[in-house]
């Protein structure tokens, strides 16, 4: 059962990563990879990581995606226009990405000590979670906490300083 | 059981909720009409049947029966994909949902929920998510300055309420120690009215918050300026004709009542009576699984007038003082509750 959900999956997953290269309009590329996203997250759920599997749709699908979505619709991306391509980068380039794919799975197979992901039946609930998120990895949490602080602060500056005084008036 | 048995169960309570649930959104509409009539002095419908009772159902009619225009330079796979996808996760929410006590039935099937996850609150924020590209798309693809406008503040509004949505609800999990929704419903069940989350858990500033930001999401007054009929001509639904429409319609109100199910069990203590265990169970097995059913509705109908009522009572909210009340108002007050629950707890703790 879990074999035949992870087969369902993993393609959705490959058939939206696959549309959004193939698509004109950016807004079926982005739509595309929401799917990717969700895919993901029922492949995550398949490991028995529940927790992950939810904030990875309510954090990538659902906010990250939407800013993503914003952006294609505020700027008016219309359809890319299909250049012809040059030949020689087709004749080299789809045996070189063929050789260099070959070369990565023979040396990942032939790799000893990797340990498993295999689908399993138990699930790791959110308790044990955040037991191993607040006393293991206590430092690498709050070391991402700051990084966020910083990037919120970045969006702030930069967007206060694109408007001048003009983002002020409208509060008071 | 075996895996067709289950499906077999699951297939059929997914379509007695469904239908339930549409029911009730019909129902719904004429609640707020009668209402909101009577709360300006006149009656609502009261032609069709007896009260009107028979109006959903000519409504439901009349929208069948609609011309469906399609526009000429909308971006069709979106225009028909936007409706489907608000609607679909309206609905989709209510499968976490349990509204009823006993939990196992023959067989082994849990009766009075679809789905019974560890973290069913987190598919419920996950889901009110992904119904933002509803709204976000319908108006894109409309091909309408009006509508773009209307979509774009609505997309902005409901993924800033839905910050201190979430945040309200985390002293909620933190008093009960599980996402899961039955869990926290049977937290609240010690001593009735008095273990419920906003009486004796102490969370009615959560409540509070989490009202104000159900309001928000689901896009009703006072935050209705999305579809505020006088401003924006109508919103990101402006294009939308008969059935499309009335799915969007649908839609919002499947989430108004989604939201009343998640506050009745997060808060209201779900379908424990309020008196607890002072009235003795009754012994009969069809009223000992009919009453904690009855005690989820009526406490979903008073959220719902709740809702109404304040339709009715409160001026609409202007844009900039929407963003200012979710952003520097609403989230440090979540955010003041999650310590402040915390810092008890961990009291309670060291005694």
């Amino acid at each position: 059962m879990h074999l035949i959900l992870f087969l369902i999956f993993a393609v959705f997953c490959l058939a939206g990563a696959v549309n959004l290269l193939l698509q004109s309009h950016p807004i079926n590329s982005a739509l595309s990879l929401i799917v990717v996203m969700t895919s993901l997250a029922v492949l995550y759920l398949l490991l028995g990581a529940e927790f992950l599997a939810a904030a990875q749709v309510i954090v990538y699908a659902g906010a990250i995606m939407v800013l993503f979505t914003f952006v294609v619709m505020l700027l008016n991306a219309g359809r890319e226009e299909q250049t012809r391509g040059s030949i020689a980068a087709k004749t080299v380039g789809f045996p070189a990405v063929v050789a260099i794919l070959a070369v990565l799975a023979s040396v990942i197979l032939k790799a000893q000590g990797l340990g498993t992901a295999s689908l399993v039946n138990g699930i790791t609930s959110t308790v044990e979670v955040s037991k191993v998120l607040f006393t293991d990895l206590l430092l690498p949490f709050e070391v991402t906490s700051v990084l966020v602080l910083i990037a919120i602060l970045g969006a702030v500056a930069l967007a206060s300083r694109g408007n001048g005084d003009q983002g002020r008036t409208v509060s008071k | 059981m075996t895996m067709l048995q289950f499906i077999l169960w699951s297939l059929l309570k997914v379509a007695v909720v469904t239908v339930v649930m549409l029911i009730g959104v019909a129902y719904t509409v004429l609640l707020e009409r009668k209402l909101v009539g009577r709360i300006q002095n006149r009656w609502g419908p009261s032609r069709v049947g007896p009260f009107g009772l028979l109006q959903p159902l000519v409504d439901g009619a009349k929208s069948f029966l609609k011309e469906d225009l399609i526009p000429d330079g909308v971006y069709k796979p979106l225009y028909i994909l936007a409706p489907i996808l608000s609607l679909g996760c309206a609905l989709i929410s209510i499968a976490v949902v349990p509204f009823g006590a006993p939990n196992v039935g023959p067989g082994g099937v849990h009766l009075f929920e679809i789905s019974d996850v560890n973290i069913g609150l987190l598919v419920i924020l996950g889901i009110t998510s992904i119904g933002v590209y509803g709204v976000a798309l319908a108006g894109w693809s409309s091909n309408n300055k009006y509508s773009l406008l209307g979509s774009l503040r609505s997309s902005a509004q409901l993924i800033s309420y839905e910050l201190a949505l979430g945040l309200s609800l985390v002293g909620v999990v933190m008093r009960s120690g599980s996402f899961n929704l039955r869990v926290i419903v049977e937290d609240q069940s010690r001593l009735g009215m008095l273990t419920w989350n906003i009486f004796g858990g102490m969370q009615f500033l959560a409540f509070f918050i989490y009202l104000i930001a159900a309001y928000a999401e689901t896009n009703r007054s006072p935050f209705d300026l999305v579809e505020a009929e006088s401003e924006l001509a109508g919103g990101y639904n402006v294009e939308y004709s008969s059935m499309k429409f009335a799915m969007f319609f649908m839609a919002e109100y499947a989430n108004m009542i989604t939201v009343g199910c998640v506050a009745t069990l997060l808060f209201l203590g779900g379908w424990t009576s309020p008196f607890g265990k002072l009235i003795p169970e009754p012994q009969n097995i069809l009223a000992h699984a009919l009453f904690p059913i009855g005690w989820f509705v009526l406490k979903v109908f008073a959220f719902l007038c709740l809702y109404v009522w304040v339709r009715g009572t409160l001026p609409r909210f202007r844009y900039d003082q929407l963003m200012n009340f979710g952003w520097r108002i609403l989230m440090p007050l979540a955010i003041l509750n999650i310590i402040g629950t915390s810092l008890w707890l961990a009291f309670r703790a060291h005694m």
